[in-house]
């Protein structure tokens, strides 16, 4: 595809937030270059008020602009300027700007300002993600997060468990990428074809050819699936996972497992919807609906056993992965709109859950969830947040996760996939014992220690956008998100099954 | 404009909830429970009104109200009451409200043990008032958590950990099942009534259509192959055997009032969604189906009754008449005639009016004498002779003492089953006569309760700081006597209401 297309302001409304983020960089370079450590301590404050601001200029001028679809692309068909691209930039953003946020006065990380930095530049790689529209872009928006995460996951050096961290993530990350690169060599192999949505008319030809278009095109979705799946953290690349959430600084186990996961599924939907299924939709379905059982299933029993908060929330991450595959599988504007849907919630949820994480190992320096006992004697508030993302996260209402385990389940359903719904709300059922088992340590269970943990204006105000938003994500309000989502997943161009 | 009453019922509590949270202190206990008082009080009220103002005589859905939520998937904040939803909110209101009065006593944390009350009436309340099965989900849900917590972190001590997640398990395994039933049945209306809605006018239109009469599994129809999951998944709540496990462990490890109300009106939520889901829009499946679980309803009369003859626990002895009261509700249902079914939504009030007194007298006695064990306790007449008269009322109920409430709810529901003998199968005759044999026992084991607990010889020296109950306890315990003896009395106040609701259900599985 040509360059023709001349750099004018409506290109570059396309990439607002790629602007943004990048001067703000900068200036926070800038910042961390100039001033004394001890003098550094708002320069969080300046990252996380900074990416609000990209947030509500990208939402006030970053939407698409006509209905037209191919005037969607631009930069050359790199990026495509759609509601899908706008709702998955702002939960990165989100996820970005409470991540800087709770970061705030934290120790090893709150004064330095190249945390900061790379935090903006994952930022960018996963708005990046959101909107790539082309092979290219996708690996490099896969990589510039990738790279930035392995470094903050291992950025406390003289901690082990962080450096162990960052080592297995890195190495994890490489592998899987250089085989889902192959993979994308295949498909321009076999396409000629680099842009996702002109891809989809050449492969089906291959396809024709016979048995071996098939096996060819089968090997390059393996593959694919290899790179998406490491990133999702889905079954069976899921064994980063807990060993990464465990070592890296509470604040990036919140943001690798929200913002990065979130993106991820924003390019999942983009490339299987837009390149595979039409093509090859059994074979496609087959394997992502028993990678999304496996997922759940997995994650949740695993989840049991876990006497770390922080490894317990991995485990349920996973799952988490698992219940939004079966959006995807659904194949319809419907499933689409439902994993929009749960990303945002989940984003929120997270980041919710990890505040309050944050919070208390700052205060006891413990992650043990035997810890918790006591917590709603100690702090009421800080435990009733927990709760609230917790039971999110379990679908209970009228909390956001019910509606978005609904939507995906209604799916499901719609897609004539009963027993994966079954296989979904079971789930829920099995995740609800070890997130009540946290709450009932919280409640239930007493301490020796009756003092209240410390919570700072930064922290708390996350803590008010989080369970405030999931509430109403929960209730009558979730209406507009959903639409937003279903305008979303309308963009894709798939079987357009709502009324 | 009209006066949304059920939005009022609906959202009092759950604002109460929500000012204790954000503005009341765990040190100034009183506003907590004054404010707690209030706001049942009000949607008590509200629901008296409800009910004396229900026209019985055009029937059908009122007091609705509407608002669309989410469009796409034809999902909407329907409310409004019929003839079986009335007498089910004025059970709510009743248990909540005497449910806040006998708990002005709880002093650990009150602000969160009454803020989840709250949450817990509202997600109750919710479910009777829902003409979405959406919404009625959404409250399902809503009160299991509340209930949780509660049981988990007020209950009694020994068994609250274990009893509350078991309950809360039981009753969600078997809600989402029948949640996935319920999402496929929206589906499968769709193109009988042209859209996707979780109304329940529209799915009764669907039904009516015939949508649910479409082979799903070679000659299987879409009604024989979901009712079964549907049907028992709301069932585990309503304690149907095999599902009632839960049951006794969560009642007696819930605080008082918490038992009050899952007792009382929770169980009924299970009862109510099983007839409104399964029953009301699976007609034929119900038609295929009921006729043997009406077995399973047999085993859990007699079953639940004979087991709590044996117990030493004076709170189990409850909590399994629960089971096998619960047991007469479902087997009322089953018999898909008027006499039956009428009996059986009498039966869902009378047995959370009668459960409701009988756990908050059991609390009462338990607070002083802190203990249950049966044969350890005696003559507690002599110092609370309040909670024994009511206890006394609540017992002759339960045996369908002519004059009470059970009476004129067991007996419609004896002769319903009678007549299906007739109607559906012969076995039913055998059935009513082996259901008969469980009210002798819970004769048998209510006499001995009131024999050994309130009369009988007072260990003085055991029990020497035992005194009577408070005031507050004693309103509570005699507005729902008042109303055992006012259905008992007068039935005419709520059977020709219960029929009215129950005709239509009837006329669809097509009885008489």
């Amino acid at each position: 595809m040509e360059f023709t297309e001349p750099v004018s302001l409506s290109v570059l409304l396309a990439i607002v937030p790629e602007i943004g983020l990048t001067i703000l960089a900068l200036i926070v370079l800038t910042i961390d270059m100039t001033t004394p450590e001890e003098r550094r301590g708002g320069i969080g404050l300046v990252a996380a008020v900074g990416v609000a601001v990209i947030l509500v200029a990208n939402l006030l001028l970053g939407g698409p602009r006509a209905s037209d679809l191919e005037g969607q692309l631009v930069l050359g068909g790199m990026l495509r300027h759609d509601t899908l691209a706008l709702i998955f930039r702002t939960m990165v953003l989100l996820a970005g700007a409470l991540t800087c946020l709770i970061s705030v006065g934290l120790e090893k990380v709150g004064r330095q300002g190249e945390y900061y930095v790379i935090i903006l530049v994952a930022t960018l790689g996963m708005s990046l993600m959101s909107a790539a529209a082309d092979l290219i872009m996708v690996y490099l928006g896969l990589e510039t997060t990738s790279i930035s995460l392995y470094v903050l996951a291992g950025f406390i050096r003289d901690d082990e468990r962080s450096s162990e961290s960052g080592l297995k993530y890195f190495l994890f990350g490489a592998f899987t990428s250089s085989i889902m690169l192959y993979g994308l060599s295949l498909l321009y192999g076999f396409a000629g074809q680099t842009n996702i949505y002109a891809l989809a008319g050449p492969l089906a030809e291959r396809l024709s050819e016979g048995a071996q278009g098939t096996f060819a095109l089968i090997l390059s979705l393996v593959l694919i699936i290899v790179g998406f799946g490491f990133k999702v953290a889905a079954v069976p690349f899921h064994f980063w996972t807990p060993d990464v959430y465990q070592g890296a600084p509470t604040p990036i186990t919140a943001f690798i497992s929200t913002a990065s996961k979130a993106a991820s599924f924003a390019l999942l939907l983009r490339v299987f919807l837009a390149v595979f299924p039409s093509a090859m939709q059994p074979q496609w379905t087959a394997l992502v609906a028993a990678m999304a059982a496996a997922t759940m299933t997995l994650g949740n029993v695993l989840a049991l056993p876990q006497r770390n908060i922080k490894r317990l929330l991995a485990y349920s991450s996973i799952a988490q992965a698992g219940y939004a595959l079966i959006g995807v599988v659904a194949i319809s504007d419907l499933g689409a709109a439902a994993v929009t849907f749960y990303m945002f919630m989940y984003v929120l949820t997270n980041i919710g859950a990890f505040t309050v994480i944050v919070l208390f190992s700052r205060a006891t320096g413990s992650e043990d969830i035997a810890d918790y006992a006591g917590l709603s004697r100690r702090s009421p508030y800080l435990a009733l947040a927990l709760v609230v993302a917790l039971l999110s996260l379990a679908g209970i209402p009228p909390l956001a996760g019910f509606m978005g385990k609904f939507y995906l389940f209604s799916a499901a359903v719609q897609a004539n996939m009963v027993w994966l719904a079954i296989v979904g709300v079971l789930n829920a059922i099995v995740a609800l014992y070890y997130y009540l088992t946290v709450i009932k340590i919280m409640y239930v269970d007493s301490s020796d220690d009756d003092s209240p943990i410390q919570v700072p204006r930064a922290h708390a105000f996350t803590l008010v956008v989080t369970s405030v938003g999931v509430l109403l994500m929960g209730t009558i309000p979730s209406v507009p998100w959903f639409e937003w989502a279903v305008t979303a997943a309308s963009g894709l161009g798939l079987p357009g099954v709502m009324n | 404009m009209t006066i949304p009453f059920m939005t009022i019922i609906l959202a009092t509590p759950m604002v109460a909830a929500i000012i204790m949270l954000a503005f009341m202190k765990n040190e100034q206990p009183t506003p907590i429970k004054v404010l707690s008082a209030i706001a049942t009080g009000i949607s008590l009220a509200a629901s008296i009104y409800v009910y004396v103002s229900y026209d019985v005589a055009s029937a059908g859905f009122q007091f609705e109200e509407f608002a669309p939520w989410v469009p796409q998937l034809g999902v909407g904040y329907h409310l409004g009451v019929d003839g079986i939803s009335a007498p089910m909110a004025l059970l709510t209101g009743l248990a909540s409200f005497t449910g806040v009065l006998i708990s002005w006593g709880i002093d650990d944390r009150p602000r969160e043990f009454f803020a989840f009350f709250m949450l817990l009436v509202a997600g109750v309340y919710g479910v009777f008032l829902a003409l979405d099965l959406f919404l009625l989900f959404f409250f399902y849900e809503l009160a299991i958590f509340p209930m949780y917590v509660l049981i988990a972190t007020w209950g009694w001590k020994v068994t609250r950990v274990y009893a509350s997640m078991k309950l809360t398990l039981y009753i969600l395994v078997g809600s989402v099942i029948a949640l996935v039933g319920v999402i496929a049945m929206v589906l499968v209306a769709e193109p009988a009534i042209g859209k996707l809605s979780f109304d329940v006018v529209d799915l009764m239109e669907a039904r009516d259509a015939g949508a649910f009469d479409v082979p799903v599994m070679g000659a299987v129809t879409f009604a024989r192959a979901w009712f079964p999951f549907i049907f028992l998944g709301f069932g585990v709540l309503a304690g149907v055997f095999p599902f009632h496990n839960w049951s006794p462990d969560g009642h007696v490890a819930a605080p008082s009032a918490v038992s009050m109300i899952h007792a009382g009106v929770l169980m009924k939520m299970g009862a109510y969604a099983a007839l409104r889901v399964g029953v009301q829009m699976l007609p034929q499946g119900a038609a295929t189906h009921l006729p043997w679980m009406v077995f399973l309803t047999l085993i859990n009369v007699v079953y639940g009754s004979m087991i709590a003859m044996v117990q030493r626990d004076f709170k189990y002895v409850i909590g399994f008449s629960s089971v096998s009261h619960m047991g007469l509700v479902s087997m009322g249902f089953a018999t898909q005639n008027l006499q039956g079914m009428t009996g059986a939504g009498m039966q869902m009030f009378s047995h959370g009016v009668m459960t409701a007194l009988f756990f908050a007298s059991v609390g009462m006695v338990y607070d002083r004498a802190h203990t249950r064990d049966i044969p350890s306790l005696g003559g507690m007449w002599t110092k609370m002779p309040t909670v024994a008269f009511a206890f006394i009322v609540g017992g002759l109920t339960s045996m369908g003492m002519p004059g009470l409430s059970g009476f004129v709810a067991e007996l419609p529901i004896l002769i319903g089953v009678w007549r299906a003998g007739s109607t559906i199968a012969p076995y039913y005759a055998v059935i009513a006569i082996l259901a008969a044999t469980g009210i002798v026992v819970t004769a048998a084991y209510v006499l001995r309760i009131v024999q050994l607990v309130f009369f009988g010889e007072f260990d003085e020296s055991k029990f020497h700081d035992v005194g009577d109950v408070t005031a507050l306890d004693k309103t509570a315990l005699a507005i729902l006597v008042a109303f055992l003896f006012l259905i008992g009395i007068f039935p005419a106040l709520m059977a020709p209401m219960v029929a009215s609701g129950m005709a239509p259900i009837v006329q669809v599985l097509g009885g008489a």
